[in-house]
């Protein structure tokens, strides 16, 4: 009994002592802040998942550094307070030299002083409220378009869509109302109306009394921006309202494929821009590692839906592998001066970051693809891949556009437009 | 005008559910003093359960509903509230809590946290009635939700379990002495509040989308509508719902969709200052 004993405790300090320093030699940690369950759970696992195929396709390679990646994935529950909680947790009892967060613009906003703070550098890969790039926070670096980029994008063909009037109906937070305010001037710009800015709160079920108010106004197109949950229940609101106006939705959380399932026939004829299009692979910025992408996720049996949201994950451990080698060593002020050098394919485009925000402690802000998909009978359509963002607009390229003719087209080359003009105009 | 009317539409549906969602958890507050945290949890569960009938098991939509609200009913009060029977009101109210997280995270853990979205045999297209439309879901969901109100009502107000169940209510001990077997009374109490919060989730599941996370709000309504009628009263519970869906609707109508849920409580806050026992509190009640 008491050999017994004491080879169970030999074991126990054997195995203690092997879990406490083998991964502390060979890894780099790298925190991971998604909203992982909550209202935001399907978004914020999907990121995961496609932030886990990106670790695992460096790790195969050989790692970083001579290392393996070790990504350690927190929960920020769809809660600002949680996502700031957890965002020092993994600072102080993991020391990651640098993360990635947090889906929501809240739950980025809300872990930024944190990262003054600590002096640690985090990517973000979905947020999209202006202010996260534009408040002098010099440890965020951002691959998602902010709403004033995708509105730049879209001011590119918004002549061609003939819009007289629009009302908004956003969710009421920095996401949604940012949109509005992004997307209004740039209406303003074109000579386009802005009705009503309606929004709602992101738990809220039933849109009828806004969508009733819209009903009633005189704006003939409705732009919406919010999650796909919403933008499902919208839809099959604003049908069974008979409401007949052109709906668009912004902010690439659509998850079209969903759409189709979940509103049926109410989703055919919206139109969405999106970031990255698992549809056509073909057209992405790098066709070859989109393949190879969607086939992995297809492998590991998620949703297809999923990949509109995955990718970012991808895209985003793979920037920060990228900087952590640039680096030279897994320390947080390396690796954030590597953000300003590297650059790299991303799925929808360039990966390379730009200064944005106030002299002296700017953001980086990568700029990258938005395509414009519009659902028609159940089926995904992409209208204007030559929209893509930096490049010049093809005439002809209107939201009726065959499907057929897609694999065809030559991408051209036009003026790039630049997004250190946009953000001096933001902050003017 | 015709805005008007639809919004006076959407407020009738939004409110028929509303009141379904009281009546549930004030009968079990009033009766069992139960603080019942879980409230939205069953009516989560009463969504899923439909949505694994109709869905995953490709069965009839109908069929669904009945399997929902009495899987509803036994769920919480078999497994776990009959051996709490006696416990004090913080004890339970503690359980219910726990409860409340245990059913959310399992509902993430079992079907992810991907919306589920529930076909039914209705038709797409919606009715249109002159200036105002409606879908016929939302028509079966009314016309059903005032079948279970009314059919609470009389069970309460007209049968012998209702009595019994009164009579629970306004002293147990007393009841018990007079022959009243409160043991089955609780039991029956409990099974019909959640098979209420089924019904409405089984009901919304198919309207909305089906979430984990969709009875936290549910529960928040649920209490709103409880605290505006009176503790206890179904009568209240009822008035209460619709006068909650009419407040949200005409305040996200014409006054700002922005503060739509602040109306709700807004409307709660004077209602409490001038009737702080709730608009249809009965003197009757007693602790």
């Amino acid at each position: 009994m008491k050999q017994f004993a004491s080879t169970t405790t030999l074991a126990a300090i054997v195995l203690a002592a092997a879990v406490t320093t083998a991964p502390a030699q060979d890894t780099i940690k790298v925190g991971v802040i998604q909203p992982l369950t909550g209202a935001f759970a399907a978004s914020g696992n999907y990121v995961a998942n496609g932030a886990k195929i990106a670790a695992d396709e460096v790790n195969a390679k050989g790692g970083v550094l001579g290392k393996k990646l070790e990504l350690v994935i927190e929960d920020n529950k769809s809660n600002p307070t949680e996502a700031a909680a957890v965002a020092e947790k993994l600072i102080v009892r993991d020391k990651v030299p640098v993360m990635m967060g947090a889906w929501g613009s809240g739950f980025t906003l809300a872990i930024m002083p944190k990262l003054m703070e600590y002096k640690v550098p985090m990517l973000v890969e979905t947020s999209s409220a202006g202010k996260i790039t534009t408040s002098g926070n010099p440890y965020i670096f951002r691959i998602s378009p902010p709403s004033a980029v995708e509105a730049v994008a879209f001011a590119k063909i918004v002549d061609k869509l003939h819009i007289g009037k629009a009302d908004f109906l956003v969710v009421n937070n920095d996401w949604g109302r940012g949109a509005a305010e992004d997307f209004g001037k740039m209406f303003k710009e074109h000579n386009i109306k802005v009705g009503l800015v309606e929004t709602m709160d992101p738990p809220a079920q039933d849109m009828s009394a806004q969508l009733a108010k819209i009903k009633a106004s005189d704006a003939d197109t409705l732009i919406v921006t919010t999650a796909v949950e919403q933008l499902t229940l919208i839809f099959k609101q604003a049908a069974a309202l008979g409401l007949k106006k052109r709906i668009i939705t912004t902010g690439g959380s659509q998850n079209p494929d969903q759409l189709v399932e979940q509103a049926g026939a109410a989703a055919n004829d919206t139109t969405h821009i999106t970031f990255f299009t698992p549809w056509k692979p073909e057209v992405s910025a790098d066709p070859a590692m989109a393949k190879a992408f969607i086939e992995e996720w297809k492998k590991r049996g998620y949703p297809f839906a999923g990949l509109t949201e995955s990718f970012r994950g991808y895209d985003g451990i793979r920037t920060i592998a990228a900087a952590i080698a640039k680096a030279g060593k897994a320390e947080p002020e390396a690796i954030r001066a590597a953000f300003w050098q590297i650059e790299l394919p991303g799925m929808n485009g360039k990966i390379k970051f730009e200064k944005a925000g106030p002299a002296g402690q700017e953001s980086g802000q990568s700029t990258p693809g938005i395509y414009l998909i519009k659902i028609e009978n159940g089926k995904i359509v992409l209208p204007s891949r030559e929209c893509r963002f930096g490049h010049r607009c093809v005439e002809g390229s209107v939201l009726r556009f065959s499907c057929r003719n897609l694999g065809r087209l030559p991408l051209p080359f036009g003026e790039r437009v630049g997004v250190r003009g946009l953000q001096n105009s933001r902050q003017s | 005008m015709d805005e008007f009317l639809q919004h006076l539409l959407n407020a009738v549906m939004l409110g028929g559910t509303y009141a379904l969602l009281g009546i549930g958890l004030t009968l079990i507050f009033g009766i069992m003093r139960v603080v019942n945290f879980a409230h939205g949890e069953l009516y989560a569960f009463g969504a899923y359960a439909v949505y694994l009938v109709v869905a995953a098991l490709g069965l009839n939509f109908f069929l669904g509903l009945v399997v929902a609200v009495i899987a509803g009913a036994l769920l919480i009060e078999v497994a776990l509230l009959r051996p709490m029977r006696g416990a004090d009101i913080d004890t339970v109210m503690l359980v219910m809590i726990g409860t409340w997280i245990v059913m959310q995270n399992t509902e993430l853990l079992l079907w992810g946290g991907v919306a589920k979205a529930i076909v039914t045999p209705f038709p797409e297209a919606p009715l249109v009635i002159g200036p105002v439309s409606i879908s016929w879901l939302r028509l079966f969901v009314l016309a059903a939700a005032l079948i279970l109100i009314a059919a609470s009502y009389v069970l309460i107000q007209r049968t012998k379990l209702g009595k019994a169940m009164r009579a629970t209510f306004q002293d147990a001990d007393t009841a018990a002495l007079m022959g009243v077997n409160i043991k089955g009374i609780f039991t029956a109490t409990f099974a019909i509040g959640s098979a209420l919060a089924a019904a409405a989730g089984a009901l919304l599941g198919p309207v909305f989308l089906v979430t984990p996370t969709m009875g936290d709000l549910a529960s928040l309504k649920a209490f709103a509508i409880v605290i505006l009628g009176g503790l206890g009263n179904i009568t209240g519970a009822t008035v209460g719902g619709f006068i909650l869906a009419f407040v949200e609707e005409i305040g996200a109508g014409y006054v700002s969709s922005g503060y739509r849920d602040a109306m709700g409580f807004l409307i709660i806050i004077i209602v409490l200052l001038f009737r702080p026992t709730g608009l249809f509190a009965r003197a009757e009640r007693v602790g």
